[in-house]
């Protein structure tokens, strides 16, 4: 897989020339100008394979000197050929071994001769091992950093999801009058469950791929943008729009997200109710009702306060349905009394109470 | 209806939580809690925290142990703060 290399060897070579000679936008891809900014930061990317793929995720090396630069020159040309605007910058004059004959390209003359240094195949070697080894090296630093602050296995449970998932998500938080069955179904399966560090036997729900029931952060995290968005349009229509908005926003509905999960904790807490509803499961319970909150300022933008008034009402019902429902099967009581379920009834509709007002207080403020 | 609640950073926030656990902290046992019945040794049941109650007097105590120290150092750098930065 020589060729397979020289690929990716050749984004991080055209972002050194880039970033040695800042010249053009590259057209054909965008990517690599994402790295020409200062230091970017690496690991925007996230994929989910194990093996280190084509990086567009890496950390560039610091750039060689200007005469080194011809060192990749021929194997660069490769993926210059489709590229009419790029940095095609220099003539390919030595083919290594194994490359297939690429369509000569018309470019202007470089501003320096790039030497016949890369006739030499071993230096060519060199300086792939050191693109690969460096390469590797920035996977584990960025590895090793992720995990050192968030779980990464725990975390991408939660964005397992697929498309069917989030529109039958969808529909159930707004119409959940129609659902049956909300029990999350529990497997000991390898594959589909979510990893748990302390206790492997247990078993765990299943990724939210295979159930429709089980809580996912995708859908919470989108929602929250776009409602932000909206609300900065809501407030553009209401001519009462400056940028500075938006970080407002951003931060009171990121407060009242906090102090709601903090609340919910605390009365988890203080009446005793062993639950297996872990943190992220609570975050993702509470970023639920961004979904109705997005539907209920749209319904305000387009009928005033009467939509306001009646979507509040509708998304507040239905989100409250939804929650009582769901949580039903996931929050126990620790004793099997008559007290513990009185008290996983009311923890129940403190949660759904939450849900309304918390609508009403994050939307009522932008729309006048 | 803009004008009314102008967004809380997350300063305030912190503001708002350091100020709750001085509130929890200031309670005094004795003096204070005995009244309500809400102070430790007061209770009789071998095993505490089964009740509601129990665990509330649980959390105020705990916290009340745990915060009292780094809650001053705290405290001191919010007033510093404050005084020199408004």
């Amino acid at each position: 897989t020589l060729q397979n290399w020289n690929k990716q060897n050749q984004f991080l070579l055209k972002t050194k020339q880039k970033m040695s000679s800042g010249s053009r936008r590259h057209r054909g891809a965008s990517k690599p100008t994402r790295q020409q900014q200062g230091a970017a930061p690496p690991a925007l990317f996230d994929d989910t394979s194990d093996m280190p793929q084509a990086g567009f995720g890496m950390q560039p090396p610091p750039p060689p000197p200007p005469p080194q630069q011809g060192f990749y020159d021929p194997s660069a040309h490769q993926a210059f050929a489709s590229d009419p605007y790029g940095a095609g910058a220099y003539q390919p004059q030595y083919q290594p071994p194994g490359q297939p004959q690429q369509p000569q390209q018309q470019s202007y003359q470089p501003s320096f001769n790039p030497g016949q240094l890369l006739n030499n195949p071993m230096v060519n070697d060199m300086a792939m091992q050191y693109g690969q080894q460096v390469f590797g090296q920035g996977t584990q630093y960025v590895q090793e950093n992720l995990n050192k602050y968030v779980t990464n296995s725990r975390i991408k449970y939660y964005f397992a999801v697929d498309n069917a998932y989030v529109g039958k998500k969808l529909m159930l938080l707004l119409f959940p009058y129609a659902n049956k069955n909300w029990s999350l179904k529990y497997s000991s399966d390898e594959q589909a469950q979510a990893p748990q560090q302390q206790q492997p036997q247990q078993s765990v729900p299943v990724a939210p791929r295979f159930d429709v029931n089980a809580p996912d952060l995708y859908i919470p995290v989108m929602a929250f943008v776009t409602y932000i968005l909206l609300c900065g349009v809501a407030l553009g229509i209401g001519n009462k729009f400056t940028p500075e908005q938006l970080g407002v926003l951003t931060s009171t509905a990121l407060v009242w997200l906090l102090v709601e999960i903090l609340a919910l904790l605390l009365t988890f807490y203080i009446f005793n109710l062993n639950s297996r509803l872990r943190y992220l499961d609570l975050v993702a319970y509470a970023g639920y009702k961004y979904v109705g909150m997005i539907a209920i300022v749209l319904s305000g933008l387009l009928f005033s306060s009467l939509g306001f008034y009646i979507a509040l009402l509708w998304f507040g019902a239905a989100l409250a349905f939804f929650l009582i429902r769901t949580l039903n099967f996931q929050i126990q009581a620790a004793d099997h009394s008559s007290e513990g379920h009185k008290r996983r009834l009311y923890m129940l509709l403190f949660i759904a109470g939450l849900q309304p007002l918390f609508m009403w207080l994050l939307t009522a403020r932008v729309l006048s | 209806d803009h004008s009314n609640n102008m967004g809380f950073g997350l300063f305030s926030l912190l503001e708002a939580g350091l100020l709750l656990l001085n509130a929890i902290c200031v309670l005094h046992r004795e003096r204070f809690l005995a009244r309500f019945g809400w102070s430790s040794e007061q209770r009789d049941f071998g095993e505490p925290g089964v009740t509601a109650k129990g665990q509330l007097v649980n959390l105020v105590n705990s916290v009340q142990f745990v915060m009292r120290g780094p809650l001053i150092v705290v405290n001191s750098l919010v007033i510093v703060y404050k005084l020199v930065l408004g």
